[in-house]
């Protein structure tokens, strides 16, 4: 019995079987036809390059920035207490700790102090704060301090040396530097400045037994609700706040600013829908004739709108993957440098953090069927309806 | 071996490395979470009690947004305009003002 052995297919015949290689040949007569307006279509590559390279930059930055929030923000305290008077946020008294701790559930209770300076030297605000005594990585004897990264930027200084602050009342206060919050963590603490109790009712001239606000620890997270009930009749003028709000407010922030950013970037998406619908859809009379030249050299109708599917597809493709992979580069490798300006406004100190890189699949999907679909359907039907009528009819 | 010598080669060449970038960011994106560096982060939030992120430090509505009362924007006058740049990017909390302005926590005033 004799074998015969079967010869494996080149690639040059499987692509052949596949049609891979009839649809090179069409990539090739597009990229001739588009090489004869070349400047028309790099420019327009290169808007739709940039378009989405700044909607991909939003987009991105809005999604992993509110993963970030979420995750640190998860770690909040439950609930804060703070007194309101005439509607705006006063000094608490320490003496209501002892009503709230005695509300069933609520595991532990302490005032918080932290307020704000502003340091006519750097024109920057800083926030000032009392490390809970809880805090055993951040403990703080009188006249130490730990502060961050923008304000050790602001003021020129680092760990070792000192940190001068002029009071409102006029004194200088001078702080050894403990540490320096890394900038990794600047996000959460560029602005930060840790000092002792003492040092900071000292430095605010602040009678003892008063407070900021108060911020409660909770037992079960499932009481949370019915505790603020129970403490806002001990308490009637208190506002309640916790962790849920924190984190509400903070998506809310979020999608506002994207939508912001977006709404900003509105013109110009219109105006580069107006003109890629004019590139793609208004056919010159070069064009029509072309269609009309194909047809009558025996090309069929699948073959002419292939060949402009390639057009499109090429252009937005092309500008899609590469105006993502730079939004990418650009936020999680550069901070997304050129977002700052906006989200600095007058602001001196600015964190100056990389977000964790997150990439998310139905961002992805949303960008790429906006600006994908529209150009590749506005360069197919036009073109369609072109190569559907009869040659003799195109080219008159 | 396919020769890289027709337009059509090259630019299958470009969108397939486009296409591997796009790949090569969605390994970046999925290996790249340093779960040490954001548990360092999260432990200074807990241990320090923070509340908000110190994106918008030029107002302290916008500094702390979850904290500042409704009026805070408005500080130098009833009528006064905001006047900070951050303000047009920090909504008002939805889960402040209104009733909860006047009655705390929704609670109903006679």
């Amino acid at each position: 019995m004799t074998m015969t052995t079967k010869p494996f297919a080149t690639t040059a015949s499987l692509m052949t079987r596949f049609g891979v290689a009839k649809q090179l040949y069409l990539i090739d007569f597009t990229l001739g036809a588009m090489k004869r307006r070349t400047g028309r279509n790099v420019m327009l590559f290169a808007v739709y390059l940039a378009i989405i390279f700044i909607l991909g930059s939003v987009m991105l930055f809005s999604h992993a920035i509110r993963r970030e929030a979420a995750i640190l923000l998860e770690q909040a305290p439950e609930l804060t207490v703070q007194k309101l008077r005439m509607g705006r946020h006063e000094l608490i008294n320490g003496s209501e700790l002892e009503t709230l701790r005695n509300i069933r559930g609520v595991r532990r209770a302490e005032g918080r102090l932290w307020g704000y300076f502003y340091d006519q030297a750097t024109g920057a605000n800083y926030t000032l704060m009392v490390p809970s005594k809880h805090a055993k990585n951040h403990a703080l004897n009188e006249g130490e301090t730990i502060i961050g990264s923008g304000v050790a930027k602001a003021k020129g200084i680092k760990q070792g040396g000192y940190l001068f602050l002029l009071s409102e009342t006029g004194k200088l206060t001078k702080l050894k530097i403990k540490q320096v919050f890394s900038q990794a963590s600047a996000l959460t603490n560029a602005d930060l400045i840790l000092m002792s109790e003492p040092d900071y009712r000292r430095f605010f001239v602040l009678p003892t037994g008063v407070y900021t606000d108060l911020s409660l620890s909770i037992r079960n997270k499932r009481e949370i609700d019915k505790i603020v009930e129970k403490a806002a009749k001990k308490m009637p003028q208190a506002r309640f706040i916790t962790r849920r709000d924190i984190l509400r407010t903070y998506e809310s922030i979020f999608s506002w600013r994207e939508g912001l950013l977006l709404a900003l970037l509105g013109s110009s998406l219109i105006a580069f829908t107006i003109l890629s619908f004019d590139k793609a859809s208004g056919m010159s009379a070069e064009e029509r004739r072309e269609i009309g030249v194909l047809k009558a050299v025996g090309w069929e109708t699948s073959d002419i709108i292939a060949m402009k599917f390639w057009e499109g597809a090429l252009v937005s493709l092309g500008a899609f993957l590469f105006g993502v992979a730079l939004a990418y580069a650009h936020v999680f490798f550069f901070s997304a440098g050129l977002l700052e300006p906006v989200l600095k406004g007058w602001a001196v100190i600015y964190p100056r953090f990389t977000l964790t890189p997150s990439l998310g699949g139905i961002q992805l999907a949303t960008l790429a069927f906006f600006t994908i679909v529209p150009y590749t359907a506005a360069t197919i039907i036009p073109i369609w309806q072109a190569a559907t009528t009869d040659p003799d009819e195109v080219m008159r | 071996m396919i020769k890289l010598n027709r337009p059509s080669h090259m630019a299958v060449l470009m969108l397939g490395t486009g296409a591997i970038a796009l790949a090569a960011m969605i390994v970046h994106a999925r290996f790249s979470h340093n779960i040490t560096q954001v548990a360092a982060h999260a432990s200074i939030v807990k241990e320090l009690g923070l509340t908000d992120l110190a994106l918008f430090t030029e107002a302290r509505y916008t500094r702390h947004p979850s904290q500042a009362d409704l009026h805070t924007p408005f500080q130098d006058h009833p009528l006064s305009f905001d006047h900070f740049p951050s303000g047009s990017l920090v909504p008002p909390q939805r889960h402040f003002g209104g009733k909860n302005l006047f009655a705390p926590n929704g609670a109903k005033r006679p």
